[in-house]
């Protein structure tokens, strides 16, 4: 028998990294699930691609840094990152877009800035901010939500389309696109801002068939699946409740007095709130620790900056959703945010290392 | 002309700004202590002479007048960043050969002294006690650990000793716990 | 707004931030009655148990100590001391393996039981009678320290002299697994009251609060019963959550106040004890039993019984889980103190200390070991779970970078190594241990500073003083020189001396070397020894006017001084042992003209010069002098006196002289009376004074001399204070001033010569 010296504490919660990026992932699949419903079986595809990109990319560059590539990989936070890319990106978009971006997300992002914990940005939607400023066109390419499909796609055709661009059938994308009516549809929020410019009103833009109830036709339920996953977060106490909280309300707060203003010119709030990628960002992609502001203010101010900046973008930029680009913007500002968010520590008059 | 206007507006903001950065170094001058000064602080005032300059102050001045900030082995490399980050250089890996990083302190083998106060005349900060023909010892309190007296000791009685480890001096090292293995 | 006090008295309880919840465990062992163990084999009883100095040793090895004898005695007011839990002989004094996380050896005293358990007298106090003076008194011998933690002398927390508004008694409890709290009040409630009560009367609070969780209802409910209708008693049940029982947490749940940062909770009118040490304190009081005991939790699923003991202060951890059924792992955890703040021990033969409250021996199931350290991905867990409110992942990465500016900016020295950070970190990083070694690193960094601080200024004077010295050489030998020249070419002998004078002058001005020939040392040395009898006589004059206070502000300006001189008086007694012994009158002259100059310089030198005097003490009683008879009525003065002055003392000095230096006592003891003639004539003279000022010297003054510190008494005596009757009568001066010097002066010097002590006390403890 010999002794084993450690440090106190000598007891630890049984929470380790690995499993709350497995919760992470768990929690999205809901919402996968809803996406794969009505925009296709290609996400699916796109998540394989993703992963088997990001666990790649991870194990070389972790052997190349050195560094234990076993015990790193299996923290899973690389998978974290690969599904939240593959959701973000259109169901049908080429391979290459997703493989590209996964690899950027992994090499570029995550490991050239040190590894987990150490990355500036949110590797996935830096990813996507990139793909996005790229290949404007396939990142934008999303397929009607599966009612308004002219053609069902199975299985066969997303492999098709994924790797030829052409389904099974030989439908290029932009017939894929095409509605009922043979009218390529773009998103809910493509299609709002598209008509507002033109001077149409919300409500009459939202008599088209791409929106459904409350917003896009299928969005809604994608939105709502998430939520879903992401309240499953929250009770798992995987993430808090600051940032989902002050993205939703500061989203909802912005759109809400737009659209008492101009109701004309504004979506309603709620429209807002369950469009295009806000659920899946408030609770999945802003409340990623790393990138994260780290105090508990901050953390509200973090979120509240992202609901603003999604607002003015959505309203007034020229990219329909706006999630990434608030990210990284909110990922730059963390540094600030957390300087200045400091907590008063016990006994201490002021706050914070000033 | 438009590109006239552009440089007159260019010149005048080039002087605006001038003046203001001019006037903001004076009213808002740091007055610092002389760089020599500052240095000194730095320097861990050993007065090993390592360094090759009779003690730490003449080596800081040295260091103000441009030499090398990388000559002081007692303390290594963290009062080379210092250096470094005062003097706005390049922090360099130490010039001397590495020292041992534990503390050391001197220790006289009392029976073998010879009483020839070489070692006193040596100590740059009068840690060793003694007169002539007659046994000398350290102050360990005092020694700074720079090995300066175990030259000239002609009897070579001088050790340098690592301090002896203290409840109030330990270092949470808990690898350096020695683990007792029990027949179970 | 009501205010805070009736907002304490309608019972509201406030909540501080963060906190953890971990699994309790105490159900374990809360419903079992504490067990008494046998008396162990051996006790292990450290000499410093508390934060602050170890006190005196008083017993030998081979006493017989009787239970509840003091063993050490407390020399200051940090001091506390240390009792034989029971009865039986000293076996040993000597290094053993600490209950410290270091596993550094400290000092222990070895006690073998003899079975009896018998009592020393014992003299109850009543509180209601007696003064607090006696109380603190009480408080302090029966040697209790803060038995929630840190182990800080009592004594000193309870002897205020601000108003204190609230008395806390924390019986929190919060760390998983631990009881003994718990089992002592639902044993004891009524003497954990009384202890309070004796608080009380010294403290004199508005209020008292007892903190207690909600996970303890029986205990609560007789500390209830116990405080019956007393006024101003208040038991506030917190919800249980960890670290509620930190000093500040309960400070801030109890009274929603904070204690500012670097202050004490006095500052803010609040004195919080635990609950153990108010049942010490009744204890020591009403029975006056020490502490000498406490209750210790057993627990960890390798035991068969887990529950609370009653411990002796030293009885090794192994007797104690042994008792307890214990059967180990392969790699088996004991940890000392709880799952939270525990430290694992490397050798399970450290004793029970006054601050164990727990022992625990999980399993690795139980208490998972901590798997492989993860990167941090920031989720701040950590921050949100942190009682201080810091950022504990910012200060891992400043502790990671090792820099020190950017973790005081974040506070680190506020963060109370709880644990609840590294307890909920995702990442598993040790990150309490990060901030321990950050914490030591920069305390290093801070004496190091002031080391270079004091290295700088010493460096600075040393420079000084030989520019002082060169010129002073270079003075008088041009002087010299001068003189000379005037003398030779008075008496004719002109041209050939001037020469040579001329170039030594020039040699001197050049080199600034002391190249003095023959000549000039001669008549440096005349000048020196005729500087040294006036300063000796002078000295003489305000010792024979009784207090010699002249001396002390030389020996006594710096405390530091006295260790030199103690060096000092070894290396001379060494030099002059080595000597032979038929020391003439001139030679044994010369050092101490060497000296004597140097004690004219400044109070330094003269410490220093001081020291000699114990090494011509040492030398003269080590000298084997064969007596010759018919010179014996000069010189028989010697031993005769010797014996004299120690038959003189009275048998307390005696036997700390004895004690204090070793090989003086011995060598007095087995000299033969015999003494050499001639040669000792003058010297002969110096061991009666040797001890003539020591037993001059009233009983008082040598006995504080000798309490004060063994280190410091140890040097007084090395520094045997032997007066030449020419030229060294002053380091005896020096001696005497010395022993005059007040307790405080010494006790620093003592304690800045313990290195040295140390290195002696343990070579042999007499
Ligand atoms: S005693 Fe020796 S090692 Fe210590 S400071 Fe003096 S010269 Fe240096
Ligand atoms: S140099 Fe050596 S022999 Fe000479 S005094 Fe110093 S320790 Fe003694
Ligand atoms: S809990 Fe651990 S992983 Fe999370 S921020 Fe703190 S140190 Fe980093
Ligand atoms: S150990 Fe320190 S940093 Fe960690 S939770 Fe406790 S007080 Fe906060």
């Amino acid at each position: 028998m010999s002794f084993k010296i450690a440090s106190s504490p000598h007891q630890h919660n049984q929470k380790s990294t690995a499993q709350l990026m497995k919760l992470v992932a768990l929690a999205a699949v809901p919402g996968i699930a809803v996406q794969a419903y009505f925009f296709g079986y290609g996400v699916l595809i796109q998540l394989l691609l993703a992963i088997a990109t990001a666990l790649l990319c991870e194990a070389s560059v972790l052997a190349l840094r050195g560094k234990k590539v076993k015990a790193k990989l299996l923290d899973h936070s690389a998978v974290v990152t690969a599904v939240l890319l593959a959701v973000a990106i259109p169901s049908y978009a080429p391979w290459w877009l997703v493989v590209i971006g996964t690899a950027f997300a992994i090499i570029v992002v995550k490991q050239l800035y040190g590894g987990l914990g150490n990355n500036l940005f949110n590797p996935a939607m830096a990813a996507y901010v990139l793909l996005l400023v790229s290949f404007p066109l396939p990142m934008t390419s999303w397929l009607p939500a599966a009612p308004l499909q002219q053609q069902s796609l199975g299985p066969a055709d997303a492999v098709c389309t994924i790797f030829t661009q052409f389904s099974c059938s030989g439908y290029s994308i932009s017939q894929l696109r095409q509605n009922v009516d043979g009218v390529s549809m773009a998103t809910p929020l493509d299609t709002l801002k598209t008509d507002l410019a033109q001077g149409y009103t919300t409500t009459e833009s939202m008599d088209k068939p791409v929106f459904g109830w409350l917003s896009g036709e299928g969005w809604f339920w994608v939105n709502l699946a998430y939520l879903l996953g992401g309240l499953f977060l929250l009770q798992q106490k995987v993430i808090q409740w600051r940032i989902p909280v002050a993205v939703l309300g500061s989203l909802f707060s912005f759109s809400f007095i737009a659209w008492l203003l101009s109701p004309d010119t504004n979506a309603s709030p709620l429209f807002q709130l369950f469009s295009g990628a806000t659920m899946l960002a408030a609770f999945f992609i802003a409340t990623d620790p790393v990138s994260a502001s780290t105090t508990e203010k901050g953390r509200l101010v973090f979120g509240a900056l992202i609901g603003g900046l999604v607002f003015v973008i959505r309203s007034y930029g020229g990219y329909p959703d706006a999630f990434a680009f608030a990210v990284m913007l909110a990922n730059m500002a963390v540094p600030l945010i957390d300087y200045y968010t400091q907590p008063r520590t016990y006994g201490h008059k002021n706050k914070g290392a000033r | 002309m438009s590109i006239i206007t552009a440089l007159w507006a260019l010149g005048i903001l080039a002087v605006i700004f001038g003046a203001a950065l001019g006037y903001a170094a004076i009213r808002f001058k740091v007055d610092a202590d002389p760089l020599v000064e500052q240095i000194d602080e730095i320097l861990p005032q050993t007065q090993c002479g390592q360094c090759g300059y009779p003690g730490c102050r003449p080596y800081a001045e040295a260091i103000a007048n441009g030499d090398d900030i990388n000559k002081c082995p007692p303390g290594g490399d963290t009062t080379i960043k210092k250096l470094a980050d005062l003097m706005g250089v390049e922090a360099k890996p130490l010039d001397a050969a590495q020292t041992p990083a534990i503390k050391r302190v001197a220790f006289i083998r009392e029976d073998e002294c010879i009483g020839c106060t070489k070692c006193i005349q040596a100590c740059p900060v009068d840690a060793i006690v003694g007169a002539s023909k007659q046994m000398h010892t350290v102050i360990v309190d005092e020694c700074t650990g720079c090995d300066l007296c175990v030259e000239p000791c002609p009897v070579d009685c001088i050790d340098m000793v690592p301090l002896a480890s203290s409840i109030e001096r330990w270092k949470w090292d808990l690898n350096a716990i020695p683990v007792k293995v029990l027949e179970s | 707004m009501p205010t805070l006090f009736q907002q304490i008295q309608a019972g509201k309880v406030w909540d501080f931030h963060g906190g953890i919840h971990p699994p309790s465990r105490k159900e374990r062992t809360n419903q079992k009655p504490v067990a008494l163990l046998d008396i162990p084999d051996r006790l292990y009883v450290p000499l410093r148990q508390h934060i602050g100095v170890a006190g005196k040793l008083l017993v030998k090895v081979g006493d017989r100590v009787l239970k509840g004898q003091a063993l050490t005695q407390a020399d200051n007011a940090m001091a506390v001391p240390v009792h034989a839990p029971t009865s039986g002989t000293v076996l040993a004094i000597e290094l053993h393996t600490s209950t410290h996380p270091s596993s550094l050896a400290e000092p222990t005293l070895v006690l073998t039981p003899d079975g009896m358990d018998e009592w020393r007298p014992r003299k109850p106090l009543d509180p209601a009678v007696v003064d607090n003076y006696t109380l603190l008194e009480r408080i302090q011998e029966s040697g209790i320290a803060g038995m929630g933690g840190a182990g800080f002398p009592t004594h000193i927390k309870v002897n205020v002299k601000q108003p204190v508004d609230y008395l806390i008694i924390n019986a929190v409890e919060c760390e998983p697994y631990i009881t003994a709290d718990d089992m002592l009040m639902q044993e004891r409630a009524s003497d954990i009251i009384a202890g309070i009560e004796i608080l009380v009367k010294l403290l004199s609070p508005k209020a008292v609060l007892i903190g207690i969780e909600d996970d303890k209802p029986i205990a609560a409910a007789s500390l209830k019963a116990a405080i019956g209708q007393k006024d101003n008693y208040f038991v506030r049940e917190v919800p249980t959550k960890y670290p509620s029982g930190g000093e500040k947490q309960l400070i801030q749940l109890l009274t929603n106040k904070e204690v500012p940062a670097g202050r004490r909770p006095l500052d803010i009118g609040i004195v919080m004890q635990n609950v153990g040490t108010a049942f010490a304190i009744a204890q020591a009081v009403l029975d006056d039993i020490p502490l000498i005991h406490r209750v210790v939790t057993v627990a960890g699923e390798t035991l068969a019984q887990q529950q609370n003991v009653l411990a002796l202060i030293g009885t090794p951890i192994s007797d104690l889980l042994t008792a307890c059924g214990f059967q180990a792992e392969q790699r088996q955890r004991i940890i000392v103190g709880g799952p939270m703040m525990g430290f694992a021990i490397a050798d399970w033969s450290v004793p029970v200390v006054k601050t164990t409250n727990c022992i625990l021996a999980p399993t690795e199931q139980e208490l998972g070991a901590v798997s492989e350290e993860m990167d941090c991905i920031r989720c701040s867990a950590c921050a949100d779970a942190c009682p201080a409110s810091l950022l504990p992942q910012q200060l891992l990465w400043y502790s990671k970078a090792k820099d020190q500016d950017k973790l005081a900016e974040y506070n680190l020295s506020d963060c109370i190594e709880c644990g609840a950070c590294a307890y909920v970190c995702p990442s598993e990083i040790p990150l309490v241990h990060y901030y321990r070694v950050a914490k030591a690193e920069i305390r290093e960094t801070q004496r190091e500073a002031l080391k270079a601080e004091q290295a700088k200024a010493r460096f600075d004077a040393r420079t000084e003083r030989l520019e002082r010295e060169k010129q002073e050489r270079l003075e008088r030998n041009q002087q010299l020189a001068a003189q000379r020249v005037a003398q030779q070419q008075a008496s004719g002998q002109a041209a050939q001396s001037a020469a040579a004078v001329q170039q030594a002058l020039e040699r001197s001005q050049q080199l600034a070397a002391p190249a003095l020939d023959k000549a000039q040392i001669i008549a440096e040395r005349e000048r020196k020894k005729a500087e040294a009898l006036a300063y000796q006589q002078q000295k003489q004059q305000s010792a024979a006017t009784e207090s010699a206070p002249a001396q002390t502000e030389a020996a006594t300006e710096d405390p530091r001084k006295a260790a030199i001189a103690a060096a000092l008086a070894r290396a001379k007694a060494k030099k002059l042992t080595q000597q032979e012994p038929e020391t003439q009158p001139e030679t044994a002259a010369e050092p101490t003209q060497v000296e004597a100059p140097a004690a004219d310089a400044d109070a330094k030198k003269a410490a220093v010069a001081a020291a000699i005097a114990r090494a011509k003490a040492k030398k003269l009683t080590e000298q084997e002098p064969q007596a010759q008879p018919d010179s014996v009525a000069a010189t028989a003065a010697e031993p005769a006196q010797v014996e004299a002055a120690a038959s003189d003392i009275d048998a307390k000095k005696a036997a700390i002289a004895a004690a204090i230096a070793r090989a003086k006592a011995k060598k007095l003891t087995e000299q033969e009376p015999q003494s050499q003639p001639d040669s000792v004539a003058a010297a002969a003279a110096e061991p009666a004074q040797v001890e003539a000022p020591a037993s001059d010297v009233d009983a008082k003054k040598a006995a504080v001399a000798a309490a004060i510190a063994r280190a410091k008494a140890k040097k007084l005596t090395q520094q045997e204070p032997e007066a030449q009757p020419e030229t060294t009568a002053e380091p005896a001066q020096v001696e005497a001033a010395a022993s005059d010097v007040d307790a405080k002066k010494a006790a620093i010097a003592a304690a800045i010569a313990r290195a040295k002590a140390k290195k002696q006390q343990n070579s042999e403890p007499l």
